[in-house]
């Protein structure tokens, strides 16, 4: 009998351990695989950082012509550019819905708000990126001008994806509050703006980071959205109305048209190999937050 | 806990995991033929590539599948590359490809034989509004390398050009670029889009705009263009007067398995190049008098 | 007065804000609902897709969708929760805890065409699964995993600290605890986690791409033999999922009527999505009401 339990209990831990090993194993597969995919760049195709970290683009151009050129500045300059004023756009509006949510009217935000906000994160990507093409992109080229395949199309498809990843986050951050906090506020005499404004906010901020980040994170790795509505011109954008093209959109189109061991789609997979090192830095930057959060 | 026993669970399941997997990999594609002698067919058949390829054989593959119960085809898109480099490491048996394997970097063609099964011709297509229904081949290279930039200096409406380029490296692009483009390069344009259909909708929508589609796409929504007085007829095609125009390829490795050359055959047969093939907006390999070579 | 003034802007400010965000979900909902209303009809959600004829269906889609969902759920649902219970009850401040906490979010992190890469490179090319739907379920697994563990961990973490003492002091040992007291406290808020999970796998179509691939054989019901082509239930064979048939539809357009089919599709899907979300509170509204006698 106890040594059924005992076995039973060496069982159940190494079951669980063995699962959480699994993670790390997949993970872990993932990066090497990546790695050994993404670096084939320099250690078969011989290329000079130079050459991949430049602004050229023009991987069949004939050896007689001065050879490929790889750049992929370009790339990592449209994911960074979309993704970051995606999140200056969601941000604001997230804040304030998790804000509504938490503090104004937690009535209408349980019963309302958060279903609505849990269906916006449930809409496919691929209806987004439907959508944008429909209708978004022919209401920018017909009102605000340029061709409709845009940076400000993509922002604002990407905007609405990451609305929920932020409110939610957020949300959670504010509830998690103390309420003696506000009271307190509320106590000295403070309207419920400055105690939001002075006193939930910032007590809240690292939570709300954290959501901001992770929602930094998703636009970046979103790919069939975006490529239907940017235009995927290979060329840094002058303006928000300018096309340009991103690390996912430029490995989506690509991957299918190129032969596996070749310069071109190994230089896709350094794409995705610099799309893995961005999400490590999306972790440490988290995790920094998590700290500071702690600290209060 | 339990350290020491801790490693040994670890490992046991890491194995069971590993069995698990493998298990699943006793599965693989083309079987080859059934039982000789009683002309049944059996096995299955996967086949990879070409996007621009995939709805023609996946019909074909339909009506194959219909008279032979035993086979099993599998159509995938993915792309010319895709199909090109799975069928040389075995992981399909038929590549799709609109180019010669020759002209794909990184592919070993010498260890692919090529099956020609179809002729795809691509028209110029514009916004129905520009006003041009005829281009020489010397405005088309002006359009497209951005020398022209308004309708106007071609004889049409007074509007900037906007230009729809294919997706570098995709089958169509490369067949643009060397036969109509003479291998001169394309300026970047406006916007660059992999798949027919969402060229088909910008170039349907978008004032001035300009691409190339496969003839099926064309209806009364994009307005096709000539090319120095020659449509994309079989007749024009074959008499060498119209230059836009590819083989659609079934590559296999080596010589291919007796089910696999029966669906071949089946595409090849009369039945499909002067039904299917052309119902599709595709034109026979057969009336093909013009010859091309990689 | 001044400050009570700027309360009220503020608060004005509040419900703008919020009403924004609810009047882009119901223009969004509205569109999709609207334009996929006219399309779905009985023979819509029976019928087989078509490649270039009108009136094509996305019966096998949605069979695909369910099923597929299923599968990955079964690996996903398993690994994740017992994955969870050991971040949540046995793990210990170390770097091996640290080690599986920075997997996790390496993984949540991860885009999904970059897990879609991955599957066609490992599961489909190197294990020999071809495009099936073992391989896109592994893929989806990929991506659902660290949420699960995530939901899971969270879960736990709400289950009283008395609850499991009293356990232990009653002579329990740790396992018993946590299955006979923890689990099922924690039942709610794992079932709807599993739930909304499962909700997501149905939209994704990123990592489906390459490797659930984009056709699917003809189904046959009644063949219940596993091992067959035609056999709905074989994991084997390759589907394509409601998600990804809107992405092809959208990037061949070659069906006349690709609009319609585009429009009830999405339909179909958010409202699934949206079945999924009602589905996983009115759970856990049962459950909460169960177990607190109410």
């Amino acid at each position: 009998m106890v040594n059924r339990n005992v076995r039973r209990e060496f069982l159940g831990y190494s079951l669980t351990f063995s699962c959480a090993l699994i993670a790390i194993l997949l993970t872990l597969a993932i990066i090497l695989f990546l790695g050994w995919k993404g670096l084939a760049v320099f250690t078969q195709h011989k290329i000079s950082l130079t050459n991949i970290f430049s602004v050229h683009w023009w991987p069949d151009r004939p050896a007689g012509a001065g050879g490929p050129q790889v750049g992929v500045l370009t790339f990592i300059f449209g994911s960074v550019i979309t993704s970051t004023l995606a999140v200056l756009v969601s941000a604001p509006l997230g804040v304030t819905v998790a804000v509504f949510m938490a503090e104004i009217s937690p009535r209408l935000g349980q019963r309302f708000l958060q279903p609505v906000i849990e269906l916006l994160a449930g809409i496919p990507s691929v209806v987004y990126g439907y959508i944008g093409l429909s209708v978004l992109v022919p209401f920018i080229r017909n009102n605000i001008g340029g061709t409709g395949f845009s940076l400000l199309a993509g922002v604002m498809v990407l905007a609405v994806m990451i609305l929920p990843t932020i409110a939610s986050m957020a949300t959670d951050a504010i509830r998690a509050l103390p309420g003696t906090l506000k009271e307190a506020a509320l106590a000295l005499g403070a309207t419920r703006w400055q105690a939001i404004r002075t006193v939930i906010l910032p007590s809240a901020r690292a939570g709300i980071l954290m959501g901001v980040v992770l929602g930094l994170a998703r636009a970046f790795g979103e790919a069939l959205a975006v490529q239907m509505v940017i235009g995927n011109r290979r060329e840094i954008p002058h303006s928000i109305l300018d096309p340009l093209i991103t690390l996912t959109s430029g490995i989506t189109m690509d991957m299918g048209n190129t032969v596996q061991g070749s310069l071109w789609n190994d230089t896709l997979w350094f794409m995705a190999l610099i799309l893995l090192v961005l999400s490590f830095f999306f972790i440490f930057l988290i995790r920094l937050l998590g700290r500071k959060g702690a600290v209060h | 806990m339990l350290p020491k026993k801790g490693w040994f669970g670890v490992i046991f399941l890491i194995l069971a995991v590993s069995l698990a997997l493998t298990a699943g990999c006793g599965q693989k594609s083309g079987t080859g033929g059934g039982p000789q002698g009683e002309g049944k067919l059996t096995g299955t058949i996967v086949v990879a590539g070409s996007t621009a390829m995939q709805p023609v054989i996946e019909e074909a593959a339909k009506r194959f599948m219909e008279s032979n119960p035993g086979v099993q085809i599998t159509v995938q898109g993915g792309g010319s590359g895709t199909g090109l480099s799975q069928v040389s490491q075995g992981a399909c048996d038929i590549g799709m490809s609109d180019i010669f394997a020759e002209e794909k970097a990184g592919i070993d063609a010498g260890q692919l034989k090529d099956h020609k099964v179809l002729v795809q011709a691509f028209a110029l297509v514009t916004h129905p509004e520009v006003g041009v229904d005829n281009l020489t081949k010397q405005q088309i290279q002006d359009i497209f390398t951005g020398k022209i930039t308004n309708w106007k200096e071609v004889g049409g409406r007074n509007q900037k050009i906007f230009l729809v380029n294919r997706a570098k490296g995709s089958g169509t692009r490369a067949t643009f670029h060397q036969y109509v483009m003479d291998g001169k390069e394309e300026a970047k344009g406006d916007v660059e889009q992999e798949s027919s259909g969402t060229v088909y909708q910008i170039v349907s929508q978008t004032p001035g705009a300009v691409s190339y589609l496969a003839i099926a796409y064309l209806n009364g929504k994009v307005k096709p263009v000539k090319i120095n007085g020659a449509a994309p007829t079989e007749e024009d095609i074959s008499t060498g007067k119209y230059p836009f125009w590819a083989f659609g390829h079934l590559y296999t490795k080596g010589e291919p398995s007796k089910v696999v050359k029966a669906f071949i055959d089946f595409v090849l047969s009369d039945e499909v190049q002067n039904g299917l093939i052309r119902e599709m907006k595709y034109f026979p390999v057969k009336g093909m008098k013009v010859e091309r070579k990689p | 007065m001044k400050a009570q003034v700027k309360d009220k802007l503020a608060t004005a400010g509040f419900y703008l804000g919020a009403g924004l965000v609810v009047l882009i979900l119901f223009s969004l909902l509205g569109y999709i609902i609207v334009h996929g209303y006219r399309a779905i009809d009985l023979q819509f959600l029976l019928s087989e897709p078509e490649t270039l004829r009108a009136g094509g269906g996305i019966g096998p889609n949605i069979f695909n969708s369910f099923y597929l969902l299923f599968l990955s759920m079964a690996l996903t649902a398993p690994l994740g929760v017992l994955a969870g219970i050991y971040l949540a009850e046995y793990a210990r401040q170390n770097q091996f805890t640290n080690l599986i906490r920075l997997s996790i979010e390496t993984l949540t992190s991860l885009p999904s065409i970059v897990v879609g890469l991955f599957g066609l490179l490992i599961f489909v090319t190197m294990f020999g699964f071809g495009y099936s739907l073992v391989a896109g379920a592994l893929a989806l697994t990929v991506i659902n995993l660290p949420m699960m563990v995530r939901v899971t961990e969270e879960n736990l973490r709400t289950v009283p600290r008395d609850l499991r003492e009293a356990s232990l002091s009653l002579g329990a040992t740790k396992w018993q605890t946590i299955c006979r007291v923890v689990l099922p406290t924690a039942l709610p808020g794992l079932i709807t986690g599993i739930i909304i999970t499962a909700g997501r796998v149905f939209g994704e179509a990123a990592a489906l791409l390459f490797t659930a691939g984009m056709t699917t054989p003809h189904l046959n019901f009644s063949q219940l033999d596993i091992t067959q082509p035609t056999c709905p239930w074989n994991p084997f064979r390759p589907g394509e999922t409601l998600a990804v048939h809107i992405w092809k539809i959208n990037s061949e357009a070659l069906i006349p009527d690709v609009r319609r089919v585009a429009d009830g599709s999405a339909a179909v899907l958010v409202l699934v999505v949206l079945g999924f979300n009602l589905f996983a509170r009115w759970v856990a509204r049962r459950f909460t009401c169960r177990l607190t006698g109410g």
